[in-house]
Order: C-alpha cells, then structure tokens, then sequence
C-alpha cells in the first residue's frame, strides 16, 4: 500500500501565476512513472518542488514514509537525486570531478569507487573520457554524465528532468535504452519528459499534467493507444 | 596524492629558501612584506577565485588581526606567537557576525556591501580612540614579524591552502560558484559553503595583518582603507581567478613592482656606461621621480595585464605560445587556408 515515494497536493506559484495546482502522484520500489505535458504545464516546477528548489504553497511528499525536507540539499541527502533540466554539469571541471561531486551528500564515502564502476558499466562512454573537461563532452554524453552524477549519490528513487532536451532522435534512444537498463539494476525513476512517446515507451505508469492539474494517469501501455492522448502529445508521423 | 606531496615539498623549498637566502636587512623587508602579502592575497583568493564572492573590503580583517595583535602584544604584554594566532581569530570572528546576514547577497551586491562593511571597520578602529589611539595610530609594537616567523606562517598556511583546494572541501567552493542550484542538487548546502570560505578567507587576512603590525611596529587605520581591499582583490584577479600559484605569482609581482617603482633611484648606479651623457641624463630623471608616479605605473600595468592576458598570470603559458606563433607562424596547428583545403 505505502508507495516509495509520494505526493500528495502539491500548490505551486510564481506571483500571481499558480503553477501547479493541486497534483498528486506515487511510485513504488523499482518502477519507472513518468510525468508528461505540453510546455508550461508544469512539469519541470513539479520536479522541481520535489527537490526544494522552488517553494510550495501547499502539499506534501513522502520517501518511504518519511516527510521530505524543504531544502535542496536536505533533500539530496534524505535519498532524492536529480538529473536536473539542462543537464547543468559542472563544464570547467573533468568527467571524473563531476562524478566525484556527485557522491558528496553520501553518509559514507566508501562505496563510491564502486558506484563508479557501474556508472561506468552503464555508460562506457564516459569511462573514455574520464579525464576529459565535461563542457567539451557532445550533447548526450553530457546527459549521460548528469545521469551518471545523479546516481553516484546512490538514490532511492532517480529524478529526470527533460532528458531528451537538445538531443538527435537516434541519441534520445540510447539514452533511454541506458535508462530501461539503470531501472533493472533495481532503480527507481521518475521521469519528466516533453518527448511523450518515447516517455511512454519506457514508463510503466504515466501521469499526464495539463496547465497545472491531472488530466489522466495511468499504465503507459493503455495510454499510448487512448484517442485523446494520441492525438494530442503522440502526433500521427513517427516520431522518436 | 604523490601530485600533492609535490606541491608541498616545493612550498617547504620555497619557504626555507625565503627563510635562508643571504639578503641585506632592506631586501630581508621585501620578503617578509612579500610573505605578508602572498598570505593576505590566498585568503581573498580563496573567496573571489575559487567561491566566485567579490569582495572589496578585506583589508578591514587584516586591520582587526593587526590591531588584535598589536594590542596584545605592546599593551598586554603577550608572546606574539598567540598574538598573530588571536588576530586571524578575531578576523574570524567578526566574519561570521557579518557574514551571516550579508552573504545572502550574491554577485556585485556583496562587492558593495563589502565597501560598506570594510570602511565601518575601519571607522570603528579610527573613532574608539580609548581603545585604538584612533587616528594617530598605534606604536610601540615589538618587531615580532622577522624573516623566519613571516616565512614559516607563509609555508604552513599555503601547505595549508593548496590542500584545501584539492579537498572535498575545495570541489564544494568551485561546485556553488560554478553553479549554485546544480551544487544543492549534489547536497552542497551553498549557504554553508559561502560562510566558510568568508571564514577561511578572513583568518588568512587576519594572520597577514597581525604580522603587518609586527613588521610596522606602528599600524594606523589609513593603511587598511579601500585602497588597500582593491588591491588585495586586484593582485588576485591580476594572477588569474581560480588559480592559487597564479595569486602567489601575482602577489609577488606587484609587491616586487610596487617597491621597484619606490627605490628606482636606486638602480642610477648600475646604468650601464656605454649610454651616452645625455640619455643617462634622462634615465636619471625618470628613475628618481619614478616614485612620484609609481601610482599610475601600477594601474598601466594592472591595465596591461587585463588586456594582454585575460585571464590573469595563469595566462602566461598560453600567452607565450601566442607570442611564439607570431614570430614563427608555422608551428601550431595547421592553417586550412594555407593547407589549400578550401
């Protein structure tokens, strides 16, 4: 019954502009939900009020039970990691640093030589260019590498904002093959995505926001073949 | 790890040779002001290179650990070892009552509130004239700051220094200036780190003004006024941002320049005899009034650098290979144009 993490009512405004009002969502252990919408619908303040990174006005979220801190970092440290949107690397500082900086807010340093492995058994690439500065990484390495940095802090549940952001149709696949890959190795993941079939494709649950409210939720599969849906994210080409 | 052992064996070397290096009892001065200096400049170095937080009002903490140790010493009668150490506590001290409601502040507004803060202290120091002697200064102070004692703290607060920018701690400062909403999703608490590099920051100015006074043996509130902050943050800025030897390189630059441009009477007698009477002549006159516009000749060359090497002395190397390029344009990369790969 008690998810892994849950969100209850969440009520977020920028000023006068109400943001998100009144959204509510569950993931269980070893599930992938994702959360998609058109622009402005307030997918990223979601993630965003998640992490403490902006203030709710009203709402609450829980991890294993547990009440979420109000701030980032406490939030960080409490078992939430976020690739955040625009990848927000650190450019000046190596591949190797990034990750470093990425284990900072475990309790125990000791494991993260070995999470460093596997980040870098689920993405070679950026064992390649360990040494290399991150800003001079392309496009999807660098999202490899703010994905590769969320998971060094060891998450409960692994949060993504917009990974498809600025991305080659052929390089969002990958990314989101690696993503189908972290899940099985028993990650969590909570993902927002603008690129809702391939968000489809790889969720199990989907919840779908419209201007700040639910407008549908549930197993990816029945959505991507429900009429509104279809055409309203989905299109009728073949996109990615 | 062996790449840190280096770096400290080479600052022990340099110390003991700063320490040890037969000199005259004027160019025995030059080091210590320059070990003086070199230690004020990695505390703002700190702060400004490496956490992104421009100040302009540091000289205020050098003034507080040279009056802390000042008063300790002439007027309570206490060894100067825990006097200099008191300086940079009290630095410390003051820093974290300012720090805590100003550091909210980011950017160009914390640069202002510095100005602010650092001329109030300054004020204070000048108008509790019981306490201070205010304006005509404070004599009397024992000569504690020898060649040795300046060279010795300088050794062991750089070791100091470069490890720390190599530590955790380090990646934490460069994360919240890089980026501070990437760094609090890493589990950096920003606020935190900016309060401890201010802390840092301000013992080191604290340690350079508590041997400043021991190496004055008279101190008085106008030598810690803005002048001074900017030129601690411009030395920094002048070695290049985000470089610890470039700040020492360029904190002994300018503290080599600024006392070359006071004395360059002194080098008249080493012009050489084959320039002809009237040009010695000129070069006479220009090197005994050189002190009047010694000023101005440290702005022209703060102007040069920023012109020539953006990004400070930490630019030298790459600044050189240009220079290189010029005068052999066919090494470096290759030219498509001249390669005929239009």
């Amino acid at each position: 019954m008690s998810a892994l993490l849950e969100v209850r009512d969440f009520h977020v405004s920028y000023g006068a502009i109400k943001a998100l009002q009144g959204f509510s969502l569950s993931l269980e252990e070893r599930e992938i939900v994702s959360v998609i919408g058109s622009n402005g619908a307030g997918k990223s303040t979601f993630m965003n009020a998640v992490m403490g990174m902006v203030a709710r006005d009203r709402g609450e979220a829980f991890l294993d039970g547990r009440k979420l801190p109000a701030r980032s970092f406490q939030v960080v440290r409490s078992g939430l990691s976020l690739a955040p949107e625009g990848r927000k690397i650190f450019a000046p500082l190596t591949v190797l640093e990034n990750l470093q900086i990425g284990a900072f807010s475990r309790a125990k340093q000791s494991g993260a030589r070995a999470d460093m492995e596997w980040v870098f058994y689920l993405f070679p690439r950026l064992k390649e260019r360990v040494r290399q500065l991150a800003g001079t990484l392309s496009g999807g390495e660098q999202q490899m590498l703010a994905i590769g940095r969320a998971l060094m802090a060891r998450p409960r549940v692994l949060l993504l904002d917009e990974p498809s952001l600025g991305l080659a149709p052929i390089v969002i696949r990958d990314i989101f093959n690696e993503l189908r890959r972290v899940n099985e190795e028993g990650v969590s993941i909570l993902l927002v995505e603008q690129n809702a079939r391939q968000a489809l494709l790889l969720s199990h649950r989907t919840y779908v926001l419209q201007t700040g409210r639910l407008l549908k939720e549930g197993p990816s599969k029945t959505l991507l073949t429900d009429p509104e849906i279809k055409s309203a994210y989905l299109g009728k080409g073949q996109a990615p | 790890m062996r790449k840190s052992l280096l770096g400290n064996a080479a600052l022990v070397i340099l110390g003991l040779f700063l320490a040890l290096l037969p000199l005259t009892g004027y160019q025995e001065g030059i080091v210590v002001l320059l070990c003086i200096n070199c230690v004020a400049a990695m505390g703002v170095s700190l702060l400004t290179g490496f956490t992104g937080i421009f100040t302009l009002g540091h000289a205020a903490y050098m003034a507080l650990g040279a009056y802390t140790a000042a008063i300790m010493t002439a007027r309570w009668g206490v060894h100067w070892l825990p006097s200099i150490v008191a300086g940079g506590v009290v630095a410390v001290a003051v820093a974290w009552l300012i720090g805590m409601p100003t550091l909210r502040l980011t950017g160009d507004y914390y640069a202002i509130a510095s100005i602010g803060l650092g001329e109030a202290i300054r004020l204070i120091l000048e108008n509790w004239q019981s306490f201070t002697r205010g304006a005509r200064g404070f004599p009397g102070i024992a000569s504690y700051a020898s060649r040795g004692v300046a060279a010795a703290l300088f050794t062991v607060l750089g070791i100091a220094m470069f490890n720390l920018i190599g530590s955790r701690l380090g990646r934490e400062l460069k994360a919240s200036r890089d980026d501070p909403a990437a760094a609090s999703l890493m589990g950096f608490n920003t606020t935190a780190s900016r309060m401890k590099a201010l802390l840092i920051s301000a013992f080191y100015c604290g340690i350079s003004g508590a041997l400043l006074a021991g190496y004055m043996t008279f101190i008085q509130p106008s030598m810690f006024d803005m002048m001074k902050s900017t030129e601690l943050t411009a030395v920094v800025v002048f070695g290049g941002l985000g470089s610890m030897s470039g700040t020492l390189l360029g904190a002994a630059i300018i503290t080599l320049a600024m006392e070359l441009f006071r004395n360059a009477s002194g080098i008249v007698p080493y012009i050489p005899s084959f320039i002809s009477p009237k040009w010695t002549g000129v070069l006479v006159d220009f090197l005994t009034n050189l002190s009047q516009y010694r000023m101005l000749l440290y702005g022209l060359l703060l102007v040069g650098v920023m012109v020539l090497l953006p990004e400070g002395m930490q630019g030298l190397w790459s600044f050189a290979r240009k220079i290189f390029s010029w005068f052999f344009p066919d090494t470096g990369r290759p030219d498509p144009e001249k390669e005929g790969l239009r």
